[in-house]
C-alpha cells in the first residue's frame, strides 16, 4: 500500500469513527419504546380503559368546549371544523407544524390559540389552563392509535436542527444533556424511577405525580428545573423547537393521548 | 363541564351482576400539603359517594384524604329491573355532583 | 432562624467549624410542622391504626381469610395506587358482607375508604386508587351480616410518597 493510500484509509477510518460517535447514542428506530412499556401492569390498565382513565375527564371537557360558541365572532370550533372525530383525525400526529403566519413551527396549543384569536376573535387560553388542556387533549385524542408523522421540509428543517441541538446540549448546574439520560441511559433507574426514552406519544397526559393532566411543555420545564437549568416560559421558541425534534424522533410511534404516566 | 364519568352497560339480563365504574373530577386535597411558604393547604375532599337504583341505595362509599385525586370507584350491582341509576358525590365546600344513567333489564 | 450572610465565607470554599455548627442548629430548629422529624411518628400512627380498627370491630376477633386485597407490590407512584378488594360471600339476605374497610399503618390518617353493601351488590368487591405515604402494610376488614369480621393485608413498597410532598404554590 502506498503512503497516499494509507493516509486516505486512515482519513476514512477517522471520519467514520467520528460519524459513528455522532450517531452511536441515538436509539435505533426498531428499539424505540414508549414510556407505556416501562409502567406497571396496573398503570397501563389505567390508561387502556376510558372508564378508568382520569384523562378522559379533560377530554370530555374538551368536547364541550369544542361545541361552545366563543369570542366576538360567536363561533365554536365545531362551526368551522364540524365533527372533531373526522376533522381532527391525524392532526395531533403531525404537530408541531409549520405556520406561515408565524414563519415557524407552532405547537398544537399555539395552533388552538391562533384559531381563538384569529377566527373566534376570543382571548387566547392561558398555557396550562384547564380549558387549553381540555381542548388540546380532545383534539389529540382524535389521533389516538395513529403513527406520529412530522413533515420536515426546507422551512422547518432549521427548527428541527435547533431542537436536536438543544436535546444534545449540556445545560444547567448539573450540566446534563437530555440525550445523556434518554438516549444513553434509558431503562436504568434514577432515584427509584425508570428512565424512559422520552417520546411524547401521549400528551397532554395524566401524570400520577401531578395528580392531574399536563402538557409536554410542563414536563420539559420540570426536567429543566431538575437539572437546575434556566427554564424558558411556556410557548418559548426553544420549547417548541425541542418538541418538534422529540416528535420527529418519535416518528412512526403511535399517539396514546390521553396517556397515564407515573 | 364533565364533573364525573359513569360507565355501565345500557342493558342487562334480570339477575345479572353488572360492573359500574365511576370517575369524579376532584383534586382530593388532603389537608397535609404545604405551600412553599409553609402554609397548610386546607382539606377539600369528596366525603361520600352513593348509588341508588330506582330510589334504593345499593352502594355507599365513605372517602378519606387517602383516596387519590379524581377518584375511581368501581363496584357491582344486580340488574334487578329497568330504570334509573343515580350517582351522587358529596364533599367539602358544598361540593355536590349527580349523574344519572338508565338501564334496560330484560 | 436565618443565617447572617456575613458568616458565609467567600474566601474559602470549605465550611468553617463555626458555620457548620450554626447551619446544623438552624436545621434542627426547623418548624415542628415538618412531621417527618417527629421521632414518635411511627408509634403514634400505629396507635391511630389500632384505634381505627377498634372503632370498626369493637372487641370482636378479626379472622384472616375470605377477603382478598390486591395491591401492586412495587408501585409507580404513591399518589395513585390501584387497589382492589373482594370478599367471598353468597351475598344473600342471610349471609352477606355489610361493609369493607381499608386501613393503613403509616399514612397520616389510618382510614382510607369504607364501602357499605347489601345483597343488591351481587358481589362484595371494590376497586379504587389510593394514596400511600410510605412502604407499608395495607389492611382490609370485611364486616359480615352475622357480626363476624374477616381481614386480609398486603405489603406495598412505595418509593415516591404521596401525602408528605411539598406544596406547589
Amino acid at each position: 500500500m502506498s503512503l497516499r493510500t494509507g493516509v486516505r484509509s486512515l482519513a476514512w477510518a477517522a471520519a467514520s469513527a467520528l460519524l459513528a460517535n455522532a450517531w452511536a447514542a441515538e436509539i435505533p428506530l426498531g428499539e424505540r419504546r414508549s414510556g407505556y412499556d416501562l409502567m406497571s401492569r396496573e398503570t397501563r390498565a389505567m390508561q387502556d380503559e376510558d372508564a378508568t382513565n382520569p384523562g378522559m375527564l379533560w377530554v370530555l371537557d374538551g368536547e364541550t368546549l369544542w361545541n361552545r360558541k366563543s369570542g366576538a365572532a360567536g363561533r365554536a370550533c365545531a362551526d368551522c371544523h364540524g365533527d372533531a372525530r373526522a376533522s381532527m383525525k391525524g392532526v395531533a400526529a403531525r404537530y408541531p407544524a409549520f405556520d406561515s403566519s408565524r414563519a415557524r413551527p407552532v405547537s398544537l396549543e399555539q395552533r388552538i390559540n391562533l384559531c381563538r384569536t384569529g377566527r373566534q376573535k376570543a382571548a387566547p387560553l392561558a398555557y396550562e389552563s384547564k380549558e387549553l388542556l381540555a381542548l388540546t387533549a380532545y383534539v389529540a385524542r382524535q389521533s389516538r392509535g395513529l403513527p406520529i408523522s412530522i413533515l420536515i421540509d426546507a422551512r422547518s428543517k432549521p427548527f428541527l436542527e435547533a431542537g436536536r441541538e438543544a436535546f444534545h446540549r449540556r445545560q444547567g448546574q448539573l450540566n446534563l444533556a437530555c440525550a445523556q439520560c434518554h438516549d444513553d441511559n434509558w431503562g436504568k433507574r434514577l432515584a427509584g424511577s425508570v428512565i424512559p426514552q422520552a417520546h411524547p406519544t401521549g400528551y397532554p397526559l395524566y401524570r400520577l405525580e401531578w395528580q392531574g393532566l399536563g402538557s409536554l411543555e410542563r414536563r420539559l420545564r420540570n426536567c429543566l428545573t431538575g437539572i437546575r437549568a434556566q427554564v424558558p416560559d411556556f410557548g418559548a421558541a426553544e420549547l417548541v423547537d425541542l418538541e418538534l425534534f422529540l416528535m420527529w424522533r418519535a416518528r412512526g410511534m403511535k399517539i396514546e393521548t390521553p396517556a397515564v404516566r407515573p | 363541564m364533565a364533573r364525573a364519568v359513569v360507565t355501565l352497560p345500557a342493558q342487562a339480563k334480570r339477575g345479572e351482576i353488572i360492573e359500574i365504574k365511576t370517575l369524579a373530577a376532584h383534586p382530593m386535597e388532603t389537608g397535609f400539603r404545604r405551600t412553599q411558604l409553609g402554609e397548610l393547604i386546607p382539606r377539600d375532599i369528596i366525603r361520600r359517594f352513593t348509588c341508588t337504583y330506582n330510589g334504593t341505595e345499593v352502594c355507599r362509599v365513605d372517602l378519606h384524604p387517602a383516596m387519590s385525586a379524581n377518584p375511581l370507584i368501581a363496584f357491582t350491582t344486580v340488574a334487578t329491573e329497568s330504570g334509573t341509576l343515580s350517582f351522587q358525590w358529596v364533599g367539602d365546600n358544598g361540593y355536590t355532583v349527580t349523574e344519572i344513567a338508565s338501564i334496560r333489564v330484560e | 432562624m436565618s443565617l447572617p450572610i456575613s458568616l458565609v465565607s467567600t474566601e474559602s470554599p470549605m465550611t468553617t467549624r463555626r458555620e457548620f455548627l450554626l447551619l446544623a442548629a438552624a436545621s434542627l430548629a426547623a418548624p415542628a410542622a415538618n412531621a417527618q422529624v417527629d421521632p414518635n411518628l411511627a408509634a403514634s400512627r400505629k396507635a391511630a391504626f389500632q384505634a381505627a380498627l377498634r372503632k370498626i370491630v369493637g372487641d370482636a376477633k378479626v379472622q384472616r381469610g375470605r377477603v382478598k386485597l390486591q395491591l401492586p407490590p412495587l408501585i409507580d407512584n404513591g399518589n395513585s395506587v390501584p387497589l382492589s378488594v373482594a370478599v367471598e360471600s353468597p351475598m344473600t339476605d342471610a349471609d352477606h358482607v355489610k361493609a369493607i374497610h381499608i386501613l393503613t399503618e403509616k399514612n397520616p390518617l389510618p382510614d382510607v375508604v369504607s364501602v357499605r353493601l347489601s345483597p343488591r351488590a351481587g358481589r362484595a368487591s371494590l376497586a379504587t386508587r389510593v394514596r400511600l405515604a410510605d412502604t407499608q402494610t395495607v389492611t382490609a376488614i370485611a364486616q359480615m351480616s352475622d357480626g363476624s369480621f374477616w381481614s386480609d393485608s398486603a405489603e406495598v413498597v412505595v418509593t415516591l410518597s404521596a401525602c408528605l410532598e411539598e406544596g406547589l404554590i
